[in-house]
């Protein structure tokens, strides 16, 4: 049991500090004071925020920092990973914007793109010329994502693509995504799908906001008229979109950027609790605590999971089980800051007397969405109980 | 970044487990519920010719001087198997204080013996208000000639019953500064005057009234300074309640692989009821707390071998977890087993006690939950 990082994290450490130190003097001042007014999160200005920021991130070599060298990536280790995580997230400064495609998109194409494919998108890609989004999930493919009613027709050297998808995020100001689409509906379900490379951008595609919980409008149903795809555009094998989609390349899986996330919440938190003069409730140190611990033991079981990385071991138990476990901490943690407001929780955004101008009360609304998304919590406590542990479907 | 047991502490973990496995099986566990002195000297003797009880002393007291974060392995297996006796009271309550701040003469007097395996010793420290703090300390020792006199009464003292020795923790001096004016007795208990009675508990575990009227301690018996035992006491409690935790994740872990493997084998309707998502849904819930379990301790341990500053946070934030987990655990295990984990007869209710009482064993959860505010400047 080593809790040490070597020498070369520990530079590679000092490299990423010196740098947020310089350049997070530019950030605006709304990024770190929540008492200040911010651009609404769908705005265009929050928007070109983000790329800016990016720029930066990527003209200092911190985008793209687990792709390999040959496709604009630094190659770094997985410790180093961990390492950047960890001072971006200690820091609290923005992350790289495009994260579907950075995180997904690329990744997909270095380990079933063409070269053709590879040399078109990948760059852009890094640099947020292009940004990207997903277009995966359907009305009637939700948990049963195989499902996808999507259909894409053989028509010369293109697919004719009709259809719907929904939960785009982003896709008002996307110029690609990948998409999944059935192109065998003979086959069984997981067997007749592939893997495309959309130009969001093409005659037929409509995008349509879709207005949230919040009253934002972050995601978007993708409806596909007649829209020709050509085959160039197609990754792997036709009908192994499924399998295509279920890999990614090796991240580090500890989870430690969302984890420091979480406490920095939690000493947040503690402020408003004095704030608003709760701090001394028991009940309210009770529960303030109790997140605390949760968000610890989410920590550090991430950190396990990371060692069996680190020695090359098949992920266990302790990769899957915070899964949902931290989604449902997030709701708890933004349910507990609407608790401690007390009649202030009904204040939003521009209201007068509203705490830290309705930050919270986003966040709070905007949460409720964490167990819904990338699997809802109880697909993935299905998923546990009978990969992980084992039990019978 | 090595976040797992390094290869000797798995060689000890495995050679733990085929060891109580065979000499500690369930029958001793039930028979030693009954049994007058709640312990087996047979298996406490093998125990020490493995060197368990001499595991964490430096050799020159005639121990193996492995770090602590080997006796939590131990521990967990311990915990696994429901070993019962003396074992913590000895080794991390009395041995761990002896250890601290001992003379030398207390340590060669104690800690071989201790590590041989031919002394059992305990802390008598909570009294009837059972706490743990430095407030709670009202048995008094006021000093005559060469001597102190100790009179009061302590509570839930485990294994007094057998012990060779005692440790008294006593109050000699009361200001407003309750951690000030503590001072540590190593207390024969066949002196005139200690009278003790073992209480009748739920899990069979050996808790002890402890009285003392008019008890003759000579100076030299006195551990450490004078009004200055508090500290001591704070530092063993640390590390006891670390040792705590690793016992109940052991504990925990039989209960969700012993269940689980009930959970695909017991037909209903006609399939496995592991089969039913109510059921997998309470299995993903306990894995949740048994890893996090194990994730917390192990970071506990660590930090408390280490001496990291952040130990005291550990320590909190683990049994917090571990005191809620380890009973719900036993909770869900009694609940899916349905009826036959209601019977005497199936083993689930020996850990459900244990649980409920590690539970509230060096503070609940609702006590290091407060501690975790306090650090966290609330």
């Amino acid at each position: 049991m080593d809790f040490s990082y070597s020498p070369q994290e520990e530079a590679f450490r000092e490299e990423i500090k010196d740098w947020l130190a310089e350049n997070m003097k530019e950030l605006p001042k709304w990024w770190l004071d929540r008492s200040l007014k911010r651009p609404e999160i769908d705005s265009e200005e929050y928007h070109q925020f983000s790329v800016w920021w990016h720029r930066k991130l990527y003209d200092a070599g911190f985008v793209g920092i687990s792709w390999p060298k040959e496709y604009g990536g630094r190659g770094a280790t997985l410790m180093e990973q961990v390492v950047f995580s960890e001072e971006l997230a200690k820091h609290r400064a923005p992350g790289p914007t495009n994260a579907i495609g950075i995180g997904w998109c690329g990744p997909t194409i270095i380990n079933h793109g063409t070269e053709e494919q590879k040399k078109r998108f990948l760059e852009p890609m890094l640099k947020a010329d292009e940004i990207w989004c997903q277009g995966f999930s359907e009305p009637e493919a939700g948990s049963d994502m195989a499902n996808v009613q999507m259909r894409a027709v053989d028509d010369g050297d293109d697919y004719i693509v009709n259809g719907q998808k929904v939960w785009t995020s982003g896709g008002h100001y996307s110029d690609w995504a990948i998409l999944l689409a059935r192109t065998d509906p003979d086959a069984p379900k997981h067997r007749g799908i592939s893997y495309f490379l959309l130009d969001m951008h093409a005659p037929g595609v409509t995008v349509r906001p879709l207005r949230q919980i919040t009253g934002h409008s972050e995601f978007n149903e993708t409806f596909l008229d007649n829209v020709r795809i050509p085959k160039t555009m197609r990754v792997g094998e036709e009908n192994q979109g499924w399998y295509i989609a279920m890999g990614t390349l090796e991240f580090e899986r500890s989870g430690i950027g969302a984890a420091i996330g979480r406490e920095n919440t939690i000493m947040d938190l503690v402020e408003v609790t004095k704030q608003m003069k709760r701090n001394k409730d028991p009940i309210i140190r009770q529960k303030m605590a109790q997140m605390y611990i949760d968000g610890v033991a989410i920590r550090y079981t991430g950190l396990r999971a990371l060692t069996k990385q680190l020695r090359g071991e098949r992920p266990g138990p302790e990769s899957a089980v915070m899964s949902h476990f931290g989604m449902e901490l997030n709701q708890r943690m933004q349910d507990f800051a609407m608790q401690i407001q007390g009649p202030y929780s009904r204040l939003v955004r521009d209201s007068k007397y509203a705490v830290d101008d309705g930050s919270w009360q986003y966040s709070f609304l905007r949460s409720r969405g964490n167990t819904i998304e990338t699997g809802t919590s109880e697909i993935k406590r299905n998923v546990l109980a009978q990969r992980v542990l084992g039990l019978p479907r | 970044m090595d976040f797992e047991l390094g290869e000797e502490q798995v060689m000890l973990k495995t050679s733990a487990r085929d060891f109580l496995e065979k000499e500690c099986p369930k029958k001793l566990v039930r028979d030693m519920m009954e049994d007058e002195k709640g312990y087996s000297p047979e298996l406490w003797r093998k125990m020490a010719e493995l060197g368990w009880q001499a595991l964490v002393f430096p050799e020159e007291y005639g121990g193996i001087g492995s770090g602590f974060l080997d006796l939590a392995v131990l521990s967990e297996e311990m915990g696994r198997a429901l070993v019962p006796g003396p074992f913590m009271p000895t080794v991390v309550l009395a041995g761990g204080t002896i250890l601290a701040a001992g003379s030398e003469e207390q340590k060669q007097e104690c800690l071989p013996r201790i590590a041989e395996g031919d002394m059992i010793m305990t802390l008598a420290l909570t009294e009837l208000d059972g706490g743990i703090e430095a407030d709670g300390v009202t048995v008094k020792a006021t000093p005559s000639g060469d001597n102190f006199t100790i009179n009061g009464t302590k509570l839930f003292v485990p294994d007094a019953h057998v012990a060779d020795q005692l440790i008294c923790v006593a109050r000699t001096k009361d200001g407003a500064n309750k951690e000030d004016g503590i001072t540590l007795f190593l207390v024969d208990p066949r002196t005139d005057g200690v009278s003790i009675e073992v209480l009748k508990t739920m899990s069979g575990e050996k808790l002890c009234e402890v009285v003392f009227n008019n008890v003759t301690v000579p100076k030299s018996n006195i551990i450490g300074e004078v009004d200055k035992g508090w500290p001591v006491i704070k530092q063993v409690l640390q590390q006891a309640t670390v040792a705590e935790c690793a016992w109940m994740v052991g504990g925990a872990r039989w209960v969700l692989e012993t269940t689980l493997d009930y959970a695909k084998e017991r037909i209903q309707f006609g399939v496995p009821i592991g089969s039913f998502q109510a059921i997998q849904h309470k299995f993903a819930d306990m894995a949740v707390e048994v890893e996090g379990a194990t994730s917390l301790t192990y970071y506990a341990a660590w930090a408390t071998m280490e001496n990291d500053p952040g130990a005291e946070m550990a320590t909190h934030v683990a049994k917090a977890w571990c005191s809620d987990i380890y009973k719900h655990a036993t909770f869900e295990g009694v609940q899916i087993h349905g009826g036959i984990g209601f019977t005497w007869d199936h083993d689930m209710h020996l850990y459900f006690k244990r649980a409920k009482s590690g539970e509230v064993n060096l503070g609940d959860a609702i006590y290091h939950r407060e501690k975790v505010a306090q650090l966290l400047d609330m």
